[in-house]
């Protein structure tokens, strides 16, 4: 059936699989997020070390999703790839370098003679869930305010802001979509630790600390959807693919697609939901709701950036340089290929979520953590 | 297409790749290898119920996660050094090698991840043969995983199953399979991940001899010699025949890298293969100067290696480069010449395209079809650009063979000298498998700088050549970059040395193993 598809509709679905797989990565920045609560959330050793180990079991996880949407990437839109990675070259190296020091964190941390000390390890899980989650946010805030790039008659990249990248950070909407993913992944981290921890006292403090953060999340977050209902949108003329400027583009895009505005809204009353169950109930499940809501509120995001005849990478610079999911794309081969390859991904996440239902089902404890001498 | 070359930054370039990619194989092999001693430890505990092995299955683990998480550590920047150093290539040919990264990505990424924490938190979480169940997926993760790269990295060195896209200007998958299963790709795999079983069994012979010598686990260290010497006698055998094809296959894809490898610069029927030699540093491709200062050679060998007949001809560097038209070799020089020839008709196509002259497009496609092949050889320019550094390949490849034969009778006497039962008094055995580990390593790095460096100037052999494939950064973006990778690498790598050794030290906890 795959094999029949025609082209256009291979973009989209790709356009699809890869939404998902960014929706998901940010659903599991809960690791990044818990990560910046250990310093200030913790009041002994102890707790620290336990939220630590919940996050330990993890962040591989999350590591692995940025990978996979790497390689989904690459796979299915290697203009993209080449053009982002290879033009905003330094908003990428950042990137990279805040998971690689996280990468070690957890495995060095504790360990004796380990070099740079346990307070090194901690602040790199910091700067990997701040400054790490910032910058993936302010990258992708540029899908909606363009980037500093020409290609070339060969579709070779060259920059025209000498930051490489980083520039996007001073972007005021894109700082803010950036501030608002650093504290959603707070909010996460919060319920997830909430739901996860054998101690009562500090999950009476993460309860709080996830209101509090989706307080903070707000703001930005308010911004974010003034900004959506208001800005100038890439528009692809569907006749020529010529790219150029629309008022109001992305309201248009929720008008004309509703089941994406459906998602956005529901995404973020699930988020919300989420936590008040959390800070008013005594459950603790809430990180259920806000994920969900995470990963519909994404894909509303991806949706409104790549579909309805919009430019998901648009050149500021240059107009006819942006990309589409259709001129950015791999070949009809390719894509039918690795659509047979993307079947595999349902046994993937059902085994992940059996594994994790098998890890999760006793909740940890500092107990626990004395007797294994294998945690971090 | 491309209108300036920094050969500077390009060097950089490549420099930064080949620190960051050497950088990561220092603990991939490690991690190959010592999945599966991981398993076949948890295999005979949860067989025999002694709690023993499970100590000892335990310890080792301890040291399999330090070196997974620097691994780890070190390996998402290659996936996106591609993008970030390599941007052309990734456009180039990312509708082809995007495929196996995504693929490594969903099939081995996730299985590695996910049952990874089983292995190290599960033991009270789960039951015992799910453990153990874990323990093998991740031996199976780790290891698909080198299998999807080095699938990458085989159609790199022999590109099949595509073709040249003018209107995008770029190469397009046309065939998957023959991708995946290109021999170069196999052998590749093989000959790789065996190398890593290989390195693994070195690492705990090394460290089971250490305490053997220290005369503390006895039990314990006597245990994991007799399996990591059996796994290593076996890896050490399938090293040897996996690269003994791979060499074969080599012949026909990558001649020049052959002929780089045994510094042949005048082909030979009945070629002989230098078992040592000193390579004359004065020796180029166009003077007359002897290819060798000293050498020794077992005539007629090399050829039965390359062509699998004491006859057969194996083409010099210099047939390579001036052809030679009796063996019918078509040489760099005419390369060079029609893939200018093709450069200038794709130019042409794209600009009849632009302009709407459609038959001045269709003529330049016809032009551009005829030397289609050779669209890479026209970004070079000269001759001795397409021939690698020959005397490092050549040393690289002696080194790498030399030491690959040495542990195979390394593990023969450890398992002689297990099976007498004298191994706790074999004091010269045991340093010498302490020294060997560091030479696996060595070991390791040499193939790969046979491989990497063996293949220059190709990012994609015959296709793309890495001027081309480059990034269009300047060069002190790279210099700052590669000294980024430089400082934070080097100290992750004393961090992962100084806790494995204190590890090492502490030993296994509790028992008596």
């Amino acid at each position: 059936m795959i094999g029949s598809l025609d082209w256009s509709t291979l973009q989209q679905l790709w356009w699809l699989i890869v939404s998902v797989v960014g929706s998901l990565f940010v659903f599991l920045t809960f690791v990044q997020g818990g990560q910046t609560l250990l310093l200030t959330l913790t009041d002994d050793e102890d707790e620290k070390t336990l939220m630590v180990n919940s996050l330990g079991r993890k962040w591989e996880l999350t590591f692995t999703t940025l990978v996979l949407f790497g390689g989904a990437f690459y796979a299915s839109f290697p203009l993209f790839y080449a053009s982002s990675f290879g033009g905003a070259y330094w908003v990428w190296i950042a990137i990279l370098f805040t998971f690689i020091i996280q990468a070690v964190s957890y495995e060095y941390r504790r360990k004796p003679n380990n070099f740079l000390g346990q307070a090194v390890y901690e602040k790199f899980m910091f700067i990997n869930g701040s400054i790490g989650v910032l910058l993936i946010g302010a990258a992708v805030g540029t899908f909606f305010t363009g980037s500093n790039f020409v290609l070339n008659d060969y579709n070779l990249v060259q920059w025209t802001n000498p930051l490489r990248g980083l520039e996007a950070a001073f972007n005021v909407f894109n700082l803010s979509f950036g501030l608002f993913l650093v504290f959603l992944a707070r909010v996460l981290g919060a319920l997830y630790l909430a739901n996860n921890l054998d101690h009562d006292s500090l999950v009476e403090r993460l309860k709080k600390s996830s209101f509090n953060n989706l307080l903070c999340a707000l703001p930005f977050l308010l911004y974010l959807l003034y900004s959506f209902v208001t800005m100038d949108g890439y528009a692809v003329d569907p006749a020529n693919g010529m790219v150029g400027m629309e008022p109001g583009k992305y309201l248009n895009n929720l008008l004309e697609m509703p089941l994406v505005l459906i998602m956005l809204l529901a995404g973020l009353v699930l988020v919300v939901a989420g936590v008040v169950i959390n800070r008013f109930t005594a459950s603790v499940r809430g990180i259920w709701f806000a994920g969900l809501g995470t990963v519909l509120t994404c894909l509303a995001i991806f949706s409104m950036a790549g579909y309805n005849n919009t430019s998901f990478y648009p050149s500021k610079v240059d107009l006819a340089s942006s990309l589409t999911i259709y001129n950015a794309s791999s070949s009809h081969y390719t894509l039918t290929m690795m659509s047979y390859v993307a079947l595999g991904v349902p046994f993937v996440l059902a085994y992940i979520a059996w594994v994790w239902r098998q890890m999760d089902s006793k909740k940890l404890s500092i107990d626990e953590l004395a007797a294994d001498d294998k945690s971090y | 297409m491309i209108e300036q070359i920094d050969v500077s930054q390009v060097n950089w370039a490549r420099a930064t790749f080949a620190l960051t990619a050497m950088y990561h194989w220092i603990f991939v092999p490690l991690t190959l290898g010592l999945s599966f001693l991981c398993a076949f430890f948890e295999s005979i505990y949860v067989r025999t119920g002694n709690e023993e092995w499970k100590r000892l299955t335990k310890f080792w683990m301890t040291l399999f996660g330090i070196n997974f998480a620097i691994g780890v550590a070190t390996g998402i920047i290659l996936e996106f050094e591609f993008g970030t150093n390599w941007s052309n290539y990734s456009w180039m040919v990312g509708d082809i090698f995007g495929a196996p990264l995504a693929i490594e990505g969903i099939f081995a990424f996730f299985l590695e991840a996910t049952f990874f924490a089983v292995m190290f938190f599960g033991w009270d979480r789960v039951t015992k043969k799910f453990h153990l169940f874990s323990t093998w997926m991740v031996a199976v993760g780790s290891n698909l995983s080198a299998l999807w790269i080095l699938v990458a990295n085989g159609w790199m060195q022999n590109p099949v199953g595509m073709k040249f896209n003018v209107d995008m200007a770029r190469f397009e998958m046309q065939d998957l399979w023959a991708v995946i299963s290109s021999p170069v790709a196999i052998g590749h795999f093989t000959h790789a991940t065996s190398s890593g079983f290989l390195l693994a069994s070195l690492f705990v012979v090394a460290i089971s001899s250490w305490y053997l010598i220290r005369k503390e686990h006895i039990l314990f260290a006597k245990r994991s010699i007799a399996v990591a010497a059996v796994f290593g006698l076996f890896s050490s055998l399938f090293v040897a025949f996996s690269g003994d094809e791979h060499a074969y296959v080599t012949a026909s894809t990558q001649p020049m890298k052959l002929a780089a490898m045994e510094a042949l610069w005048e082909g030979e029927t009945g070629a002989g293969l230098v078992v040592a030699g000193v390579p004359n540093p004065m020796k180029e491709l166009d003077n007359d100067e002897e290819a060798f200062i000293f050498d020794i050679q077992v005539p007629g060998v090399l050829s039965v290696l390359a062509t699998r007949s004491m006859d057969g001809f194996v083409p010099g560097i210099k047939d390579l480069a001036y052809g030679n038209s009796e063996q019918n070799i078509v040489g760099v020089d005419e390369k060079i010449t029609r893939g200018q020839a093709a450069i200038s008709s794709l130019a042409a196509y794209k600009a009849a395209k632009k302009a709407g002259d459609e038959p001045g497009a269709a003529t330049a496609l016809t032009e551009f079809d005829k030397n289609r092949d050779f669209l890479g050889y026209g970004y070079l320019q000269s001759v001795d650009q397409a021939v690698p550094p020959v005397s490092l390949v050549f040393y690289a490849f002696r080194v790498m063979v030399g030491l690959g034969t040495f542990f195979i009778v390394l593990f023969l006497a450890y398992l002689y000298f297990a099976y007498k039962n004298k191994l706790e008094s074999m004091w010269g055995l045991h340093v010498a498998g302490i020294v060997s580990v560091f030479l696996g390593y060595i070991a390791q790095q040499a193939g790969w700088i046979v491989s990497e460096v063996g293949r220059q100037p190709w990012a994609i052999q015959d296709m793309l050549p890495v001027t081309v494939a480059r990034s269009n950064l300047d060069t002190g973006t790279v210099v700052v970059t590669f000294f980024m990778f430089l400082l934070l690498f080097t100290a992750l790598l004393i961090a992962e040395l100084k806790i494995m050794a204190k590890q090492i030290s502490l030993g296994p906890k509790g028992g008596d193993v």
